[in-house]
């Protein structure tokens, strides 16, 4: 068994607070469902505490850094997750309906593909031909934010997610 | 694999893999709980080395694509939270 990891009210609504700020700045909501939400947020301080990023609370990190970006909150699912079915996996975020109470929430199937397909992916992952472009056009993974310069931006400045989620696009 | 026991009305085995911090599988332990039904869980983010291995292993028998909470009732699995699901298999 692991140590139990602590984790105060203190800190668990000091961040809510915090990503309910930020979501709210770039068009994104939190669950209204507080108790839900403030469960996962604790999620995230945990896994903050064990692994030294934001896994995803409803997911099995491995925690190794590098194998777990996709998962890393705000994780790579979260946008197409919230287009198709209102909620992202762990339902931390929703989308206006669902705040609206004009959609009801449940789980959601897992959009992640598993370990094996996510191997062949990173293998066949190539960038077209850039010879001909004067900057590198980088993608935030998070939220598709594209930018023209020579490195990604150590933040996305829509959806905040780390310098590591960006890839090269052109 | 370390597994927790929640006495209760006897409705059948009834086993569960889930994660400590995650929020669909406090509302499934919320509901059994509610229903006052014997079970047996297990946070598999919570084990190291073979015990956690171990429990991969079972958990993989059930639902190959490892997500959480997976419920299995007398021999039927369910994936994620699902009341109404939960409650049928259940008997309840």
């Amino acid at each position: 068994m692991s140590e139990e990891i602590k984790v105060t009210a203190e800190e668990v609504d000091a961040l809510h607070t915090r990503l309910d700020q930020e979501a709210e700045a770039s068009g994104y909501h939190l669950n209204p469902d507080v108790e839900h939400t403030k469960e996962l947020v604790k999620g995230l301080l945990t896994n903050e505490k064990r692994y030294a990023y934001w896994a995803c609370p409803c997911r099995l990190a491995s925690g190794v850094k590098e194998q777990d970006l996709d998962i890393i909150c705000p994780c790579d699912y979260r946008d197409p997750d919230l287009s198709e079915y209102g909620t992202c996996y762990c339902a931390l975020y929703v989308s206006e309906e669902v705040l609206k109470g004009e959609k009801k929430l449940g789980s959601i199937p897992e959009r992640r593909p598993s370990l094996k397909d996510r191997k062949k992916a990173k293998s066949k992952s190539t960038s077209p031909d850039i010879s001909s472009l004067s900057q590198t056009v980088w993608r935030c993974k998070v939220c598709g934010y594209l930018c023209a310069r020579e490195e990604p931006p150590g933040i996305c400045p829509i959806c905040k997610a780390k310098k590591e989620r960006f890839e090269r696009f052109i | 694999m370390d597994v927790k026991h929640v006495k209760g009305k006897d409705k059948g085995h009834i086993m569960m893999f889930a994660l400590s911090t995650c929020g669909w599988c406090k509302k499934t332990k919320r509901l059994l709980n509610e229903l006052g039904v014997e079970y047996h869980y297990t946070d598999v983010d919570l084990l190291e080395g073979k015990k956690k291995e171990g429990a991969m292993e079972d958990l993989e028998r059930w639902n190959p694509k490892f997500t959480f909470p997976t419920l299995v009732v007398k021999n039927k699995c369910i994936v994620g939270y699902d009341e109404e699901k939960i409650k049928e298999a259940i008997g309840v």
